[in-house]
């Protein structure tokens, strides 16, 4: 079910995206991102699944899509054959994060990272003050069954994007599915949205 | 006959098919093989099940595989045991709804099931063609299909259809007629065979023709190389299946002993399942059938044929859905991913599904439920718009 958290989301990535842009959409699962940008951005989008049940539901839904593993990258894919590549509230769950990052901004020109923001202030007092691993609607999973191995918070992943000369563009930081503004985010936001491109990219431009 | 009724009124299923026949060619005009030599006239046995619409916008096309045949659903006679070869996938309500959908399969180039190949009578000399028979290719199957679709007058198919073999003729489809095909579903597939493939192909071939009433080709009417046919068809079945199916099915099991005997009679159950396999394929498969559609399946090499891979595909206009499974070792996942990945660069619409499943090559025939989710949802989505 589509929370309103991912409807925002959803919008805001539509307004990074230029109507007939080439899209390649990592994680897609039932193909709702990709068919939200067809619909209002007319797209040509791609998206990429493991789970079969998945494929199936993007199939019966006209998106074109390919069964596949994240975590072997993304070699067989063309450099800068996509103008977007978007990672959407799956960074988490890779098993190489920094490998698909490099791969991202190398096929596609652009590349649009969300994830939930591990660094929002009720999940450091979960930890601080209760002493445990924080559970919230967002990251609503215990630790033993959680298939988020790789959370992270907002001022890390700058650092990672800095350390892999990733270019951030534009930050999106979202409370709840309203913008805040970015000096806020690491602190405040349950959800931040990133527009990158790959330093070899820049340069050309 | 079972509780559901007699085999005519049996529910989901097409129940009692007839084929259909259609000849063309003749001297003045001929069918043109791609080894630049001529054939007519030309006989061609299909099935049908469902009806064509008025736009003639339902028509899909099934490709059989190599030992496969036109009798794809229902049954053939009250008497019939088995229905046919995909009938969990054709009928009413069925994945390819025949509610919906206009469906076909004809019975390819070469082979023994009625349409002209190495058994038919050659009107020139009013025997048997044997060898004499030209060597064809599966380009050239995929014309004489061509030739059927044109005297059904359907301008343009919903979608061609095919496992193996049957997947080749698929992309024989898509590039050579891009403008008569919406769209291709191309399952256990490859975009050439592999040395590997060649070398399993010349093992049955040689069987065949090392069987003393093989005879040069020269059987009809006589003894026929039933030895080297089963033996034939022993090898390949070997290749359609997985080590984990065939552990599954048989293990290490004796088949009529709980311990070895130590002599001849000691036999396992896997061989026996072969002997069987390969005794019942005679019965129904011409030896010279064999070696012309091995060797047609030798000949194809997508990249050979069109220059490059890429250049094959640029030039088609189907939306694609390719289809591998991860036991497949005679086929495998990664021949169908250089085919997804070469349509993806040449900018075409492409899905492609990579189905868990223990069944090796013949999953495409075994695993019918998920294939069948997975075909229905694209179709729908296709027809309705």
């Amino acid at each position: 079910m589509r929370t309103n958290l991912s409807e925002r989301v959803f919008q805001e990535i539509a307004q990074l995206v230029p109507t007939g842009s080439r899209v390649l959409d990592l994680g897609c699962a039932d193909g709702d991102l990709l068919e939200y940008l067809s619909r209002t951005k007319q797209v040509k989008g791609m998206g990429v699944d493991i789970d079969e049940t998945m494929v199936l539901q993007c199939v019966a839904r006209g998106i074109s899509v390919f069964q596949g593993n994240l975590d072997e990258g993304l070699r067989d894919y063309q450099t800068s054959s996509y103008d977007f590549v978007i990672l959407s509230r799956t960074l988490q769950v890779v098993h190489k994060p920094v490998l698909i990052l490099k791969e991202m901004v190398r096929v596609g020109k652009h590349a649009i990272v969300t994830f939930p923001n591990f660094g929002y202030l009720p999940i450091r007092l979960q930890l601080l003050l209760k002493g445990q691993m924080p559970v919230t609607p967002s990251l609503p999973f215990q630790w033993y069954d959680t298939p988020n191995i790789h959370l992270c918070t907002k001022k890390d992943f700058r650092n990672l994007c800095k350390a892999l000369g990733i270019l951030i563009l534009k930050e999106i930081d979202l409370w709840n599915s309203k913008r805040i503004p970015a000096f806020l985010g690491n602190l405040c936001a349950t959800e931040v949205c990133f527009l990158l491109q790959g330093s070899n990219n820049g340069n050309t431009k | 006959m079972d509780s559901m009724g007699t085999r005519a009124t049996q529910v989901g299923s097409v129940g009692i098919v007839t084929p259909k026949e259609f000849t063309f060619g003749s001297s003045t005009a001929p069918l043109e093989l791609e080894s630049g030599k001529t054939l007519y006239p030309i006989t061609v046995r299909y099935e049908t099940y469902g009806n064509l619409n008025k736009e003639k916008s339902n028509a899909i096309l099934i490709l059989h595989a190599f030992s496969g045949d036109a009798h794809v659903a229902g049954y053939k006679t009250e008497q019939d045991r088995y229905p046919g070869w995909w009938d969990p996938m054709v009928g009413p309500g069925k994945p390819f709804d025949t509610n919906k959908y206009y469906v076909i399969c004809s019975n390819v180039l070469g082979g023994c099931q009625g349409t002209t190949g190495p058994s038919s009578i050659n009107p020139a000399t009013g025997k048997p063609y044997g060898l004499s028979f030209p060597l064809i290719t599966i380009g050239d199957m995929v014309k004489v299909q061509r030739y059927l679709i044109d005297h059904l007058e359907i301008e343009r198919l919903l979608t061609v259809v095919g496992g193996s073999m049957g997947g080749m003729q698929a992309l024989e489809w898509a590039i050579t007629y891009p403008e008569r095909v919406r769209s291709a579903i191309v399952i256990a597939a490859t975009p050439r065979l592999t040395a590997q493939g060649i070398a399993f192909n010349a093992v049955g071939r040689n069987a065949i023709t090392s069987d003393p009433n093989w005879n040069g080709g020269d059987y009809y009417g006589k003894a026929i190389p039933s030895r080297g046919l089963a033996i034939a068809r022993m090898v390949g079945h070997i290749t359609y299946l997985s080590e984990q199916s065939m552990h599954d099915k048989f293990g290490r099991r004796l088949q009529n002993r709980e311990q070895y005997g130590f002599d001849f009679n000691d036999q396992f159950a896997v061989e026996s399942y072969l002997e069987y396999q390969g005794d019942k394929f005679v019965e129904r498969f011409d030896a010279n059938s064999y070696i012309y559609i091995s060797r047609a399946m030798d000949y194809f090499n997508l990249d050979e044929k069109y220059g490059s891979l890429g250049a094959a595909f640029r030039r088609t206009q189907a939306k694609f859905l390719i289809v591998s499974f991860t036991s497949d070792w005679l086929y495998p996942p990664k021949q169908s991913k250089e085919m997804v990945f070469a349509l993806m660069k040449e900018g075409k619409d492409v899905s492609y599904a990579e189905l868990d499943c223990p069944y090796g090559h013949d999953s495409f025939l075994i695993e019918t439920e998920r294939q069948g989710k997975l075909f229905s949802s694209f179709l729908e989505n296709l027809y309705a718009h």
